[in-house]
């Protein structure tokens, strides 16, 4: 296997659930961790894979299940010299020690789930965690000496004001952090968030606090690479990038996404079913698609024009998008307002 | 056969008081249909006439009853398709009345009843439903003796769901309905009542033949059109097609010659034998004419010959539909449509787009005007574009319907209320009974055909029942109000009004349209304007966020699944300049009403 490649490795449990939540996550069955860790194990040895160049672990909330215990999941994957290897990690949960056994695994990268630095905004959220969590972990993050991090955040949840918005930026910023992933609110079916129309964004509003954002991160020296995400030269996620580029990965646990060579699958939801199918040594996979040559070629333009190096001039009609769109003769990238519209953009994609 | 062990008869009902229902038990009963085979429905046969739960089209059946032959005749049940009850009641001698004893009797029922009375049809009157805790079959019974003259010891009391009393209503049939008479050895006369296309077989005729006799092979001729054809094949429906060698007086079957066209083998069309025929055809019936038209375009320029041979398909089966090619500057090329009412329009837009895979724009709904200009010409306008210039008008008339409307009668403030707005004018009100009340008003057909009748039935919790027939064209004080789309003339969405209504039918096309019209990548003004006088205007902002936020590994299957969606949906957009308009806008603006 030449050029990069990457592993997934989900951790289904949480403490909580948010009500905007729709991945494949569950707050009732902390019984089954250390199982469900051995069976990611025992999954992860039979790939026999090459020295990877990037691991992201994620979830749910994989700081839910003991460090020690994912350190040894870790252990699992050969990584190549160099590779990035991101944790999830609730705020709540960080402590300094659990970050030194992560830095000691091989973990050079975090992402904290922090979505806001304004409390109102976090209880509609459905969050439970306080602003002054988010400074310990950090401090803690950087005492562990793990090289660097990223903020998720989220804009539009229910009641968030353009001054909230702009409160959790700047409390965001004061941390230096050297990548921040800022999304607007998604309504995602089946969670409670979608029964409740009331609290839907406004996707005007979405606008302005997007907008907000760009302004904000750019001044603070993070640089907008992918629609969503922003980060200082060199801190770009790696690993995010790969599968922006179509590159390949396999996933590991209940309902983590693989994709070899335009072949991608997905594993069974549960935690349960993952378990089992493992243990019995047969295969995880739930379904999948292969796809065809200009599917594939159509799919990678669609992922290429959300990033800052965008596509070929001649994959875009470009007609009618004055404003959307700017190219340099080579190569056409997204305005600020042309990320904003990017579906509508992707439609005229040739 | 022997005509005296004939009889021909139709079920006259208000929708959803148990005429198919009715109809399906009957053949139960009579063993015509296992009840094992039996489809709920059986003769609602088309998909959508079973999705509305409404008969469009008539359709005809022959069981056995205790040694008599029975034809029962269906009639639809919707005030659109009224003319068709007309036709049946051609074939018939007389009439079952079926009324929901929880109920009453409904307007179109009343009208209906009265024309088979016009028809010197004798009536069977039943009280249905009786099972339903509801019911009241002793206050009704009543209200049928009162408004129709039928003793109420004479009607029935059945309920079709439990196949109560169905038996003894069969029994009254044979007895209460006179047989059918003709002379057999008389020249052929039979009466075509009903055509409908066949994609195998070509035009399927329901004849009833009142003299002579119709025979497989005869050589014959369609008197009104003057054709000759051959009559291939005869048959009767038990339901199940079954050919026979010959028709006699008074029987009902079907006739197959050959026929291409439903319009070609008209409803109340003579049929009678090239040689030796009859010299009179029979009293026949005026076709019906189209009330409301509209302009359908297809929303690929490329569907236009697509639609074109859609609706000649159509039309094989409905004679009804009429059709022309238009061109619209904001449409390009499509069809100028004529219906016989506004639910007529929808199921045919519907029929197109789902049998034929079209996608359409309808325009805004138009009656047809009579314009007399000032150098004293009469000229016809069926689509507002075709207004003449406002300084060669002298004036212009509208159609009107003598409507009358059946209702509780603690619902006639409400109901008086949306016929003024509707520029009503009250002709009478009459107590049918101490509950109920029947208006009389004349209403421009304009007003009635939009949603008057969806207005009616929710300001009355459905009670109240509504039939009506043109009464004639009058002057009325009119305008034209066009629509602009992105400061561009739409010229399809132009629509005549009352003047005293332009304002207001502005502002609230202009609302409507705003919520209609999806967030374009630009701001989209929308003006309503009489002769170039802009009279109200809203504005569709620009979209500005339409961006998934989220694409990682597990999401880009799904991501790449809702773009292609959202691109197919927009091939049911139209394009009117740079705008792209859904579809159904005008019919969903007008139907979003208060």
């Amino acid at each position: 296997m030449t050029g990069p490649f990457g592993v997934y490795i989900h951790i289904p449990f949480c403490r909580h659930r948010c009500d905007y939540c729709a991945f494949a996550t569950w707050t009732d069955r902390d019984h089954l961790i250390d199982d469900y860790l051995d069976a990611l194990r025992l999954d992860i040895e039979r790939a026999a894979l090459a020295p990877v160049s990037s691991v992201f672990i994620g979830g749910g909330t994989p700081t839910r299940v003991p460090a020690d215990d994912l350190a040894k999941v870790l252990a699992a994957v050969p990584l190549s010299p160099g590779a990035e290897v991101t944790v999830e990690c609730n705020p709540d949960d960080v402590t300094t020690a659990m970050m030194q056994t992560y830095a000691a695994a091989g973990v050079n990268r975090i992402s904290l789930g922090v979505q806001s630095m304004v409390p109102s905004v976090l209880a509609a959220l459905g969050r439970t965690h306080v602003p002054a969590n988010v400074e310990r972990a950090v401090a803690a993050i950087r005492e562990a000496g793990i090289a660097t991090f990223n903020v998720d955040i989220i804009y539009g949840g229910s009641g968030e004001s353009l001054d909230d918005w702009q409160a959790t930026l700047q409390g965001v910023l004061a941390l230096r952090p050297p990548h921040v992933s800022a999304y607007a609110l998604t309504i995602e079916p089946g969670t409670p968030l979608a029964e409740d129309p009331s609290r839907h964004p406004d996707d005007d509003d979405l606008a302005d606090k997007y907008e907000l954002a760009d302004d904000l991160l750019a001044a603070a020296g993070l640089a907008n690479y992918e629609v969503s995400n922003w980060a200082a030269p060199g801190h770009e996620c790696r690993h995010n990038v790969l599968y922006w580029q179509q590159g390949n990965y396999l996933g590991f646990g209940s309902a983590a996404h693989s994709h070899l060579d335009g072949h991608r699958w997905w594993n069974v939801r549960t935690p349960e079913r993952y378990l089992d199918a493992v243990r019995a040594g047969e295969s995880t996979e739930a379904a999948g698609e292969t796809l065809d040559d200009e599917t594939r070629r159509l799919e990678g333009l669609q992922l290429a024009l959300r990033m800052s190096d965008g596509v070929p001039a001649e994959a875009l009609d470009a007609d009618e998008l004055d404003g959307l769109v700017v190219t340099d003769g080579q190569r056409v990238r997204l305005t600020r307002r042309g990320r904003l519209l990017a579906n509508e953009v992707s439609h005229r994609l040739r | 056969m022997d005509l005296s062990r004939i009889r021909n008869f139709s079920i006259i009902a208000h929708i959803d008081h148990g005429k198919s229902t009715l109809s399906d038990r009957i053949l139960e009963l009579t063993n015509a249909v296992d009840a094992r085979d039996m489809r709920s429905q059986y003769l609602d046969t088309m998909d959508l006439e079973r999705e509305r739960g409404i008969t469009i089209k008539a359709q005809n059946v022959r069981v056995d009853w205790k040694g008599y032959t029975l034809h029962l005749i269906d009639t639809p049940g919707h005030v659109d398709f009224g003319y068709e009850v007309s036709r049946s009641l051609a074939a018939c001698e007389g009439v079952v009345l079926v009324v929901d004893a929880a109920q009453g009797i409904e307007a179109q029922t009343l009208a209906n009843c009265y024309l088979a009375m016009e028809h010197d049809l004798e009536i069977v009157a039943a009280l249905n439903k009786i099972d339903l805790p509801a019911a009241d079959p002793d206050r009704y019974a009543m209200e049928i003796e009162t408004v129709l003259g039928i003793r109420a010891e004479d009607i029935l009391r059945i309920s079709a769901k439990t196949g109560e009393g169905v038996d003894k209503l069969l029994d009254a049939i044979c007895q209460r309905i006179p047989a059918p008479k003709g002379d057999p050895d008389a020249p052929l006369q039979a009466l075509i009542f009903d055509s409908q296309y066949d994609q195998y077989r070509g035009v399927v005729s329901s004849v009833r033949v009142m003299n002579g006799r119709l025979t497989t092979g005869a050589d014959l001729l369609f008197m009104q059109a003057g054709t000759r054809q051959e009559a291939i094949e005869i048959g009767v429906r038990r339901p199940v097609p079954t050919p026979v060698p010959e028709l006699g007086p008074g029987e009902v079957g079907y006739l197959i010659a050959g026929i291409k066209e439903v319009g070609h083998a008209r409803s109340g069309e003579t049929v009678t034998t090239f040689v030796h025929g009859a010299t009179t055809a029979l009293h026949g019936y005026r076709d019906p004419k189209p009330m409301v038209f509209c302009g359908l375009f297809p929303i690929d320029g490329d569907d236009f010959e697509t639609l074109r041979e859609s609706l000649e398909k159509l039309r094989l089966n409905d004679a009804s539909i009429s059709y022309a090619p238009e061109s619209s500057g904001a449409l390009g090329f499509g069809f100028r449509c004529g219906f016989l009412g506004l639910l007529h329009m929808e199921i045919v837009k519907e029929r197109l787009e789902r049998e034929f895979n079209l996608a359409l724009i309808a325009t805004a709904p138009s009656v047809e005007y009579r314009v007399r200009k000032t150098n004293g010409e009469v000229v016809f306008v069926d689509n507002p574009a075709d207004l003449p210039p406002t300084q060669n008008i002298d004036y212009i008339e509208e159609p009107f319907f003598r409507v009358s409307i059946i209702t509780p009668k603690d619902y006639t403030g409400t109901l008086m209320d949306l016929c003024q707005t509707r520029r009503g004018e009250l002709s009478k009100l009459e107590y049918l009974s101490p509950e109920r009340v029947e208006l009389h008003y004349q209403i421009p057909l304009a007003e009635v055909v939009v949603d008057f009748f969806d207005q009616m039935k929710s300001r009355t919790q459905g009670y109240a029942s509504l039939d009506y027939e043109l009464s004639g064209y009058q002057r009325s004080q009119l305008v034209r109000v066009d629509l602009l789309l992105n400061g561009q003339p739409a010229d399809a969405f132009s629509t005549i009004v009352h003047r005293d209504k332009a304002f207001a039918y502005g502002n609230r096309m202009c609302e409507k349209l705003k919520e209609l019209i999806p967030r374009q990548m630009f701001d989209v003004p929308i003006q309503a304007a009489i002769g170039g006088k802009v009279i109200a205007r809203e504005t569709v902002k620009a979209k500005r966020k339409d961006v998934l936020a989220k694409c990682y590994g597990g999401d880009i299957t799904r991501k790449r699944k809702l773009l292609e969606k959202q691109k197919e949906g927009k091939k049911r957009m139209k394009s009117i300049g740079r705008v792209e308009v859904p579809g159904d806008v005008f019919i969903s603006a007008l139907k979003l009403d208060d």
